[in-house]
This record gives structure tokens, sequence and C-alpha cells, in this order.
């Protein structure tokens, strides 16, 4: 994969360049059924500072690669090639003791649902100090129940040094999250990667947890992977979006060019499910037909194909040939499809463009 | 915490009162006259009548309920005022049928000999089931996992007259390892106690440990797919502690409920294992006397077997508070 390598030149570039990059990631489960192919070829890259959303159903490979960089796949069982330099550190290929270094101080994790990503045996302060304190060992006690408290006052936690002592259970859905936060920011990570952190909560709760990450982006600088389903979320806060389709990667670019111009039929599709609050309100939602692809078993040519209503525009293409990432009107915006230029614009023009919200 | 307590306590005395009330029954239910049994078989109507004025089996049922509780927290007087009169000071159980042995003496004589056998066997089983389930866990396919898991359903496959046996013809009969199994109080002397013991506490310790086994396996598995467990390793945890503090313990909390109503229900008698290596424990002396309708030993045995086994509860739901936040609540 050649076109990728243009991902790291976007505008947005600093010297430093980027602290994450990932250059064709690949990661499989052999099972009993056969290899799972759950990331084929990925590259991205993410500067502090700029948060990636990355899009895509179930199945499609985004929890994968976030799980990967993070390096909590058990290497026995998966198989892992290409490059994750977090930092210029290649976590491919660490080991479990050396990623383990990295995890919580360098890059750090939220989940989807707070309540079961606390222990519910234990204090939630003590949970937060004891992630300080194991990358912290010569910080006493009460050093890092202090900075627990000072972390959970952060992330907008009324009363902080007394709700350190409540249990997870205690907490509302958006508390928790707020902890969870604290809990991931609380070794000041230059990476953090927040996988569905708005799914499991309330509408209301779900803004005020977003404004709270971009506050806290502003001032750690750290980079920011947001994985979601949710492009209302990647609207909000991403700088760049990567959408992703049976574990490779369809339509890169910045949030503007993938929201206002997308490109590939599936990220269509993706726009079209979504309701619009400005566009016309009797407006049909338009379902993607069909159901993501089996990730042992892809479907050859463009994965996408047997959903997509433009196959077979190409002659065979779509059934035969992989598309690659390749740049299309803007620089920075890459899309992986057999479609030509022409047709698109004129599909997206007369079929997307009416109904999508987003895009209007 | 206090109020959790209390509630759960006298919920205990509640339930032991219902039970003593049922099993006081007993006397009432069977076929066959307290009396006639404890007259023997060539015996008169006349003294048939007099054992049960002796008994106060004549009495209603409610006063004898009442003079039985009585015995039992400040002690009675058999037949008072007659030339049987008999004093039997609390905790006063009766006198067993055949010998009129108090049943007291009788249980201070067995229940050593049982808690003795559970107790050791209940640490063998603990600290073998549990490590090995809890190993195999994390070890998951691996040859040692498979090992295990094949000893562990052999063991929760057989039975403990078969095993005990084998065991018994194999360290005692056959070589002459150990001494035949016998009971000498802790107090007399601490060794032989432990070499009389060694083979109940083997076998009951094994059978059980492959129940724990598995059952810790199946518990730690199940915690290490858990989202917590997850989060502890992202924070950079090491496995080490990882598996220590946040797995294990949720793991360990309903291993401590079966474990809790083992050990209660164990408590209660170990008939095969005491039958087969002769010793008299609470188990045998239970079967013994209801053969013989020895009703005031059953009743005692009865009973004691459901103060143990909410007195294991009563631990266990205080047990479940310390471990899990979340209960403290209800």
């Amino acid at each position: 994969m050649t076109a990728p390598a243009s991902a790291p030149n976007s505008p947005t570039t600093t010297d430093k360049g980027p602290y994450l990059r990932v250059n064709d990631l690949r990661v499989q489960f052999p099972t009993e059924d056969g290899v799972v192919k759950a990331v084929d070829g990925v590259s991205f890259s993410v500067e502090r500072g700029k948060t990636l959303g990355i899009v895509g159903e179930s199945g499609s490979g985004k929890s994968v690669t976030s799980l990967t960089i993070m390096g909590l796949h058990n290497t026995k069982r998966a198989r892992i090639s290409g490059e994750i330099l977090v930092g210029d550190r290649n976590v491919v290929g660490m080991t479990e003791e050396q990623t383990r270094r990295l995890r919580g101080r360098d890059m750090a994790m939220i989940f989807q649902d707070p309540l079961s990503a606390l222990h519910p045996y234990y204090k939630v302060g003590a949970q937060i100090a004891e992630a300080y304190k194991v990358h912290h060992p010569n910080a006493s006690k009460s050093e890092a129940k202090k900075r627990a408290i000072e972390m959970l006052g952060r992330v907008g936690i009324p009363q902080p040094a007394r709700r350190a002592d409540s249990y997870p259970h205690e907490f509302s859905g958006g508390m928790r999250q707020r902890a969870m936060i604290a809990m991931a920011l609380v070794n000041d990570p230059d990476l953090l990667i927040a996988d569905e952190p708005t799914t499991a909560l309330d509408v209301t709760v779900q803004a005020q947890i977003l404004d709270l990450l971009e506050d806290l982006q502003r001032e750690f600088n750290s980079a920011i992977i947001m994985i979601t389903h949710d492009l209302g979320v990647v609207a909000q806060v991403a700088d760049e979006v990567l959408v992703m389709y049976g574990g490779r990667a369809v339509e890169f670019g910045t949030v503007e060019q993938v929201m206002r111009r997308p490109q590939h039929p599936y990220t269509w599709g993706l726009l079209a499910s979504v309701p619009s609050l400005h566009g016309d309100s009797d407006a049909d939602l338009v379902p993607i037909k069909g159901n993501p692809p089996s990730l042992i078993n892809l479907p050859s040519g463009c994965a996408f194909h047997p959903r997509c209503r433009y196959a077979g525009r190409n002659g065979d293409r779509s059934l035969t040939e992989v598309p690659e990432l390749h740049q299309v009107l803007e620089r920075g915006h890459l899309v992986a499809c057999h479609l030509s230029e022409a047709d698109r614009t004129k599909f997206y023009a007369e079929d997307i463009a009416p109904s999508a919200g987003v895009a209007q | 915490m206090v109020r959790f307590i209390t509630r759960r306590v006298l919920v205990g005395v509640a339930t032991i009162i219902a039970i003593s009330i049922i099993v006081f029954g007993l006397f009432f239910a069977v076929p066959s006259s307290p009396a006639k049994v404890m007259c023997g078989k060539n015996c008169d109507p006349a003294s048939i009548a007099a054992v049960e004025t002796r008994l106060g089996l004549r009495e209603p049922i409610v006063e004898q309920y009442t003079a039985f509780m009585k015995g039992v927290f400040v002690g009675r007087t058999y037949a008072e005022g007659s030339a049987f009169e008999q004093r039997c000071d609390a905790p006063c159980l009766g006198y067993s049928f055949r010998n009129n042995e108090p049943v007291t003496a009788i249980l201070g004589r067995t229940l050593p000999v049982t808690v003795s056998i559970v107790i050791g066997a209940a640490i063998l089983w603990l600290l073998i089931g549990v490590s090995l389930g809890m190993i195999s866990a994390l070890r998951r396919g691996t040859l040692f996992d498979k090992v295990a898991i094949g000893i562990s359903l052999t063991g929760a496959s057989m039975q403990v007259f078969f095993f005990g046996l084998i065991l018994l013809y194999g360290t005692v009969y056959a070589t002459g390892l150990l001494p035949f199994p016998s009971y000498t109080p802790f107090t007399e002397n601490p060794l032989q106690w432990a070499s009389g013991l060694i083979l109940p506490w083997v076998t009951l310790g094994f059978l059980n440990s492959a129940i724990y086994a598995r059952l810790s396996r199946a518990q730690m598995l199940e915690t290490l797919s858990e989202d917590y467990v997850r989060t502890a390793r992202a924070k950079g945890l090491p496995l080490s502690r990882v598996y220590t503090k946040h797995a294990l313990r949720a793991a360990i909390t309903p291993i401590v409920t079966i474990a809790g109503l083992d050990i209660g229900a164990s408590l209660g008698g170990t008939f095969i294992t005491e039958t087969i290596f002769g010793l008299r424990g609470l188990g045998k002396e239970t079967v013994e006397a209801v053969n013989f309708l020895n009703l005031p030993i059953v009743v005692a045995t009865v009973l004691l077997a459901a103060v143990f086994i909410v007195i294991a509860n009563l631990i266990v739901d205080l047990l479940y508070a310390v471990i899990d936040p979340r209960v403290r609540l209800s």
C-alpha cells in the first residue's frame, strides 16, 4: 500500500511528526473455522492535540485495531504484523512487559460501558490511585490518593475528596465515565483511545462527556482516537476520520472532507442512515441493506460489493479486484473504491445529497 | 452493617426454631411408640405405661415440646416426684433409648471426630482445588490445564467408598505405610491425631478438590473475560497483580458460598467416610440411631446439623458483605 503514506502529510503535520503511526497493520486470529482477518492492512496516524475518528459497523475492525495498539491481545493467539509506532517505539513485537510499561502511562484507553469497566469491589479513588502508583512506584499512598482526587475534580466530579471513597455502583453512568476518563488521564498519556465512550450513556450526558474530552485534550495536548459508530460524535470531535469496513480502511480524510463530501458508497450509506435535524424531516432514512461481512470469508474483490448499489459499474472489477486507497479530488482525501471520479460525483449529487442529513 | 448482621442472625434463629418443631414432631410421626422401643422386647403394658410417664409422653404435644426446649436451655427434671425422678442439666437433649446415656455425652464424644475430619479435609480441598482451578484457568489450553481437568473429572465422578477403600487397601493393608485410621483427641497427641485421620482427609479432600478445581477454573475464566480485568491491564498493571487483586477476588466470591455450605453440611456428619474408616463420628451415630429408632439422638443430631448449616450460611453472608461492597446495601 502506497497511498496511506500521504496520510501523515495532511496539512496539520508539525515538525515533530505524528505521535502514533500505524503502518499496514494486519491482525488475524486463527480459529477452528478459519482465520479471522480482523484488521487487513490499515494505516493511519494521529498527532498530539488532534483527534482521529474511526467509524464503522461492528466487526469492521475498529475495536481490534485499538486493542492491538494497546497491546491487549494475546500475542499467542493473535497474528499481528505491520508497524505501530507510539512515539517512535514499535509496539508490534514488543513483549508483554514492554507494552505494559507504555500502557496507562504513554497510552490509555476508556471503554464503552463504565459500569463493567470499573472493578465493582474497589473504591473509585483507589482504582485511579492504583493506575497512578503503578507508573510512579516512588509515590506514596497518600500522594497517589491526592492525585486521584485531583483528577476526579478535574473531570468535573463534585466533592471529589468524598466521592473518591465511593464505589462504582454508587455513581451515575455519566459520573462513572468521568471517573474512567480521570483514570485514563491520571498519568498524562500522550495518546488516549476512546472506544465508544458515549454509547452506553444518556444523550444529554453524551455531549457533556465529549465536551470534557475536548477540554482535557486542549489541556493535556494528547492525541485521541475516537472509535464510534455514531457519525454525530465524529462530526463534533474529530479532526480526521477513518472509515473502516471488513477490516480495511475504505475512506480517509479530514472531518470536513468525509462528512461534507463523502466519496465512498459505504460512507454514503452510513450518512443516509442517520436522521438529520436540519434537513427534511419527512425524508426517509436509508439503511444499508444486508449485514457486515464475515471476517473469515470476506467477499471477493471489494468487500462491500454485495451491499453496494453501484457495484459492477466498472465491469467486474468490484468482484475481482480489491480496491486500494487512492487520493480523490482533494489532497489527503483517500478512498478505496473502483467508481470513477465522474460517476461518484454524479451518484452522490443525484442519490445521496438530497436525503443525507449531515451533508446538506 | 449492624442491621445487616442482626437481620441475618434473627433469620437464622427463626430457621432453627422451625426445624426444631418439625424434628420434634418426628416423635409422634414414627409408627412405633418410643416407650415400646425403650422398654425392650418382652415388655408388659404396665412397664410401657411407666416409661411413658417417666418420659412425659402422656402430656399434650405442645407441653412436651416446651419441656424439651426448656431442657435445652435451662435443664429439666424427668418424672418429677416419682421414684424415677431424674435431673437433666442444661443443655439437656434427653437420654439414649438404648443405654440411657445422656445425648450430650454422645455428642461430646462423636462431634470432635467429625469436626476433625471435616476441618482437615476442607483445608485440603480448598487449598488444592482452588489453586489447581485458578492455575488451570490462567494456563488455559496447556498441558497443565488438560491434565488438571482430566484428574478432576476422574475425581468428580468417583465415590468416597470406592476411592477410600482403594486408598485404605494401598496404604494400610497392602503396604502398612499408615496405621489404620483412628481418632485420638488433638489435645492428647496432635501427631497421632493427624496420622490417624490422614486417610479420611485425603479421601474427602481429593474428591472435593476435583469439584472445587472445576468450579474455580470456570469462575476464573469468566472473571478474566470481564471488562474490569481488561481495564486493569489497560492501566499497565503487571499480570500478577491483575490476576490476584482484580480477577481472583471476584472469582472467589461464589466459591465462598459453596465452600460454606459444603463445610456446614459435612459437619452434620460424614457417614460414609466415617463408616469406611471405622471412625465413630456424628454421621455414623446418627444413622445407627435412625436404625434403632433412638429418637433423642436423631432429634439432637438433626438439630445440630441444622445449626451448623445456619451458622455456615451466616458466615457466608458476612464474608460476602466483606468481599462485595454491593451486598452491604441490601
